[in-house]
């Protein structure tokens, strides 16, 4: 997976799950006062990402510091190459 | 302590007529049914009843995400219902957010279908790692009344109520009595639930849901008839706005209907079959709290559901109070059974009779059976002189509740 098809699967996931525009959904715009999300979507929003690219992230601390989809997009890719690098 | 008088003056309706009060006037005074087959229902295996009575044609997306996240169908029914009564009885949204303003709306019980969906993914692995934030909202048992709060944002108290059957009719006399004693001033009251298979099946296992009629839905149920069989499983949602005469005089606002009385009190003959007598006691008990002879009463809207007991039971229970001159009347044959907002959608169709001094008549009811023959039946839409009307709701669990109420007259 490049990391734009990454990106393209967060911002589908995303999309669907919040109703969110993709038109929006570009890095620099911030989960909680541009997208609108709140604690319970952020929650919500780990449970997506899980079931989208089946991996675990929920225990991760570096998720908590997240704020923009840029972040978001950095996290994941970071996730799964070192997943990847671990098989 | 002066009593105060109650009044309604907002009114908003989602039933499987659709959305608002004219799609339930109009649905009840073509003299429609609103039972359809279901093609699912007959794959499950054992439930023999295939009929409903659904909700079609609303956009649940009128209701903004953040607040529609924690609601299943019967939460989305209540909140467009509530919004519909507060723009009826004008009401802002500021009011809503100054304390003044309750909430008593209840359901059967949280959504089955988000309970289902629960398990369905739980017990693939025993994981609660795929399990969202939002599901304990769609499934607690103030679900309605906590989402309707959220959504138009009301800070005064709010009460959820679960009696099935008897929940709405409920919901309206506790906000009657709050207001009544000066507790509140004015309160949203009214029930809400979603249709499920288990619905049905709860009537069918008990051998009380309507199974004859899978290939005519618009015959079943069949209230008071000879030919009844059971329950007709609906859903929906009915909401009242209530306020004080004063209020609704300093408000200038139009008044739909005065309420004169409640009464509720708990059956321990038997928790699924009525007993006449206690339906009896409860009617008895309305009446004097209203302070009315049983002679001033002119309509009933009866509960009956079309089950062969609780028809014989109401019947009785009716011809013992009032012999057979009240006119009598269903709205089961109609809208089937919208269980926990059956009390309030049938109370405000009771309004819509008393302000159009018209009885709609009990659909279905072709050969009344002899078991329910003592009673002043309407079976069709005829003119009365309507002025004071009881409402009845019987529940499994044996909660019996009682509404009545008048035409309002400025006096």
């Amino acid at each position: 997976m490049t990391d734009q098809e990454v990106i393209d699967l967060i911002n589908r996931s995303l999309a669907e799950e919040f109703e969110l525009d993709l038109e929006k959904m570009v890095p620099e715009a911030n989960l909680y006062e541009d997208l609108g999300l709140d604690s319970l979507d952020a929650v919500d929003m780990v449970i997506v990402l899980e079931t989208a690219f089946n991996f675990k992230i929920r225990d991760n601390d570096a998720i908590k510091s997240i704020r923009t989809l840029g972040d978001l997009y950095n996290f994941v890719i970071e996730k799964k190459k070192k997943l990847e690098a671990a098989e | 302590m002066a009593l105060k008088r109650v009044v309604v003056t907002g009114m908003g309706a989602v039933s499987p007529f659709g959305r608002g009060i004219d799609a339930l006037r109009d649905g009840l005074l073509e003299n429609r049914s609103a039972i359809t087959k279901i093609s699912d229902l007959h794959q499950i295996k054992g439930l023999r009843c295939h009929v409903a009575g659904l909700v079609t044609g609303i956009d649940p997306k009128e209701i903004p995400r953040k607040f529609r996240r924690t609601m299943s169908k019967m939460s989305v029914y209540a909140t467009l219902a509530a919004q519909d009564a507060l723009n009826d009885a004008g009401v802002s949204r500021d009011c809503c957010s100054q304390g003044r303003l309750g909430l008593v709306i209840g359901s059967t019980i949280g959504s089955v279908h988000t309970i289902q969906n629960f398990f369905e993914d739980f017990l693939k692995d025993y994981s609660l790692e795929r399990i969202k934030s939002t599901l304990f909202f769609q499934i607690m048992g103030h679900s309605c009344a906590a989402n309707v709060a959220q959504a138009l944002g009301i800070t005064g108290p709010i009460l959820a109520p679960s009696a099935a059957c008897s929940t709405g009719c409920q919901a309206v006399g506790y906000g009657y009595e709050m207001i009544r004693t000066g507790q509140e001033e004015m309160m949203l009251c009214g029930g809400a639930d979603e249709f499920h298979p288990l619905t049905a099946a709860t009537f069918d296992i008990m051998n009380a849901a309507s199974t004859h009629f899978n290939d005519e839905p618009f015959k079943t149920p069949r209230p008071f008839d000879l030919k009844r069989d059971g329950v007709v499983c609906s859903e929906g949602s009915g909401v009242l706005f209530l306020e004080s005469l004063d209020s609704a005089r300093r408000r200038k606002t139009k008044i739909y209907a005065e309420i004169l009385g409640f009464a509720t009190n708990s059956d321990v003959s038997n928790i699924a079959n009525p007993d006449p007598g206690s339906l009896e006691l409860c009617m008895r008990k309305a009446l004097l709290n209203s302070g009315l002879q049983s002679e001033q009463i002119d309509y009933i809207n009866a509960h009956a559901t079309g089950t062969i007991q609780g028809d014989a039971a109401e019947a009785k229970a009716i011809q013992n109070i009032f012999g057979n001159s009240v006119a009598v009347s269903s709205l089961k044959g109609h809208l089937g059974h919208t269980m926990a907002a059956s009390g309030a959608l049938e109370l405000i169709a009771t309004i819509l009779m008393l302000e159009q001094k018209k009885i709609i008549g009990t659909l279905n009811l072709e050969e009344v059976d002899p078991e329910c023959a003592k009673i002043n039946h309407i079976g069709e839409i005829e003119e009365y002189p309507l002025t004071i009307a009881l409402k009845n709701n019987f529940a499994l669990g044996g909660v019996n509740s009682t509404v009545i109420l008048r035409r309002y007259k400025d006096d």
